[in-house]
């Protein structure tokens, strides 16, 4: 049995969830089999760079014993959780798979952490991204590659490639990772499950170490649609201390799951279509919208214009906002130092050593667009463009619901395929980067699989804070998916 | 939009981003920024002056909070995660006499 059929056998995270708040299953069990899934494959994969056996194993008697004690365990009781490890977890490590964190024992925890633990779900180690997210397949991590586990000779994606090849190969019911240009949702494609970057602001960023301040957002991967929607009901929702965050009750998204998508208006993207996109993976992206059709939703083609321009505006925004935020790591208040005679000095020694190449490209791009001279002709007309993607988006859902196009230009792709050439690895994340340039959410859910047999996903998009009727639609598109695996 | 980035220009920028690049870096990085930078020129047809810039995504507006306080990190905990300190303040190495 390969990894991708063992893990479509596993059970979902809400079953886990009712068997563990029944007193059916021990939450140590669940964790016990997870922890020995991870031992059995982990060396091949690198999905994690933590396994945090033993406070997993702690964390799940705490919950055996609230359940035997008669008391509410929580909707996620026992459910094994695999975190993106840029975000903060008081006493484990948080390295953002950088050289200049790799010591860093964070302070607190990220609110996304307090809530899913307060939950019951039980934390099983810290995974492996693109150093501090940058990147689309997971080799820009300081600790080594992750690899996917449908295929070891090809990438999970990225930059949350650990967590969707955690979730894939079973070490994980659910994950949490970070979605700044497609970081969620494009390796959730590749390792054929589901992802979600939900709108601006529905989910606290207070704890998710910062890439680019306008784009980031937290979200889950899961292996069903409803998995996704309870983590989300979980994570989402005001929390004070991030200023960003969006002041509404979470959202109610289980309860509406199983309306449909009958009279539903949905559009198909063109300009997301176009050129490099791979035949198949048009080809799916056609045949989930025949699924949405034939479910009684109104399928036509629609015309984003502006979201050709995605990936211009995207590689100057977000660098621009990376080389700001990544300031910080001056080897002062934490992570590592590099010795040096004089306080400059020391900085830039820290900063040369602790940085890999792609941060270093990041960082230069983005203080070159800031620079006197080029702000306006960079990042100034950056910001403008990213105003007229908003409006074609805003203009398009005048007359549809949802939008649908595919996730990612192609499947898996090999290991090493893109690493010499920063840009082709870049165009990897042109369906991806419009929503994070909108702020608007969209859901990746698997839709059988490329010419290669590797998984295909396809992207729901909706208008800000309409995640319930995106749910619904990925919903029908997770029941009528042929299989994500051969 | 401006010349294709040089070389000297990719030196100064790592300069200001407090970064040391090695001559294979810059060659390298040179070469790559430029394709990036020459792949955004793709906008350069727009006309958009007379458009709004987008900063951020949300409708949020100068979130403020009342002056009160409240607790907040372990003093000693944070301090702990610091490469060098002194009597409860981060210590670094001296800054005057650095070139300017």
């Amino acid at each position: 049995m390969n990894a991708a059929a063992a893990a479509s056998e596993l059970p979902s995270a809400l079953a886990v969830a009712a068997a563990v708040r029944s007193g059916a299953r021990r939450a140590r069990d669940v964790v016990e089999e997870h922890l020995s899934a991870i031992e059995d494959r982990e060396s091949e994969l690198h999905a994690f760079n933590v396994v945090l056996a033993t406070s997993a194993r702690a964390a799940a008697d705490a919950v055996d014993r609230t359940v035997a004690a008669g008391d509410d365990p929580g909707p996620l009781a026992g459910v094994p959780l695999a975190l993106k490890d840029n975000l903060c977890t008081r006493g484990a490590p948080t390295t953002c798979s950088s050289k200049i964190l790799a010591d860093w024992h964070p302070p607190y925890d990220a609110t996304v952490v307090t809530r899913l633990t307060a939950a019951g779900a039980i934390v099983v180690g810290k995974t492996n991204l693109d150093e501090f997210a940058m990147g689309s397949s997971t080799e820009n991590s300081a600790f080594g590659p992750t690899r996917n586990p449908h295929d070891v000779t090809r990438v999970p994606g990225g930059s949350s490639g650990g967590s969707a090849a955690a979730v894939a190969a079973g070490f994980a019911s659910i994950a949490l990772g970070s979605d700044t240009g497609g970081s969620i949702r494009q390796p959730a494609a590749l390792c054929g499950v589901v992802g979600v970057k939900p709108t601006y602001g529905l989910v606290s960023r207070y704890g998710l170490v910062a890439f680019a301040s306008s784009l980031d957002q937290v979200g889950p991967l899961t292996r069903t649609v409803a998995d996704a929607a309870a983590v989300l009901e979980v994570i989402g929702g005001h929390d004070a201390a991030d200023s960003t965050s969006i002041d509404a009750p979470p959202p109610a998204l289980l309860a509406h799951l199983d309306e449909g998508v009958a009279g539903l208006r949905v559009g198909v993207v063109a300009e997301l279509l176009g050129a490099g996109v791979a035949p198949d993976v048009a080809a799916r992206t056609h045949a989930a919208a025949d699924a949405l059709a034939a479910a009684g939703a109104k399928v036509e083609e629609a015309s984003v214009p502006a979201a050709v321009y995605g990936i211009s505006a995207y590689y100057l925004i977000a660098p621009a906002e990376a080389s700001s935020n990544l300031a910080r790591y001056d080897g002062v208040r934490y992570g590592l130092r590099v010795d040096a005679a004089t306080t400059g000095e020391m900085n830039t020694a820290t900063r040369t050593a602790g940085f890999g190449a792609e941060v270093k490209r990041r960082i230069m791009l983005g203080t070159y667009a800031l620079s006197a001279g080029y702000y306006d002709a960079y990042y100034g007309k950056a910001q403008r463009v990213r105003t007229l993607i908003l409006a074609d988006f805003e203009a398009a859902y005048e007359r549809f619901d949802l939008l649908l196009a595919p996730t990612s230009p192609t499947t898996a792709f090999a290991l090493g395929a893109k690493t010499a050439d920063p840009l082709a690895m870049y165009m990897n994340d042109v369906c991806t980067v419009p929503s994070n340039l909108s702020g608007q959410p969209a859901i990746s859910v698997p839709f059988g699989t490329g010419d290669d047999g590797l998984p295909v996903g396809v992207q729901v998009l909706a208008p800000a804070l309409a995640e319930a009727t995106m749910f619904r639609a990925a919903a029908v598109l997770e029941a009528a998916a042929p299989p994500s695996a051969a | 939009m401006p010349d294709r980035i040089t070389r000297d220009e990719v030196a100064h920028v790592a300069r200001l981003a407090r970064l040391d690049l090695t001559d294979t870096e810059l060659e390298l990085f040179t070469g790559q920024l430029a394709a990036v930078l020459e792949h955004a020129r793709d906008v350069e047809a727009l006309d958009v002056a007379d458009v709004v810039p987008t900063g951020h995504p949300s409708r949020l507006r100068n979130v403020l909070r009342a002056d009160v306080v409240r607790p907040s990190l372990d003093r000693d905990e944070v301090l702990g995660q610091a490469p060098d300190t002194e009597g409860g303040r981060f210590k670094v190495p001296p800054v005057l006499g650095e070139a300017p």
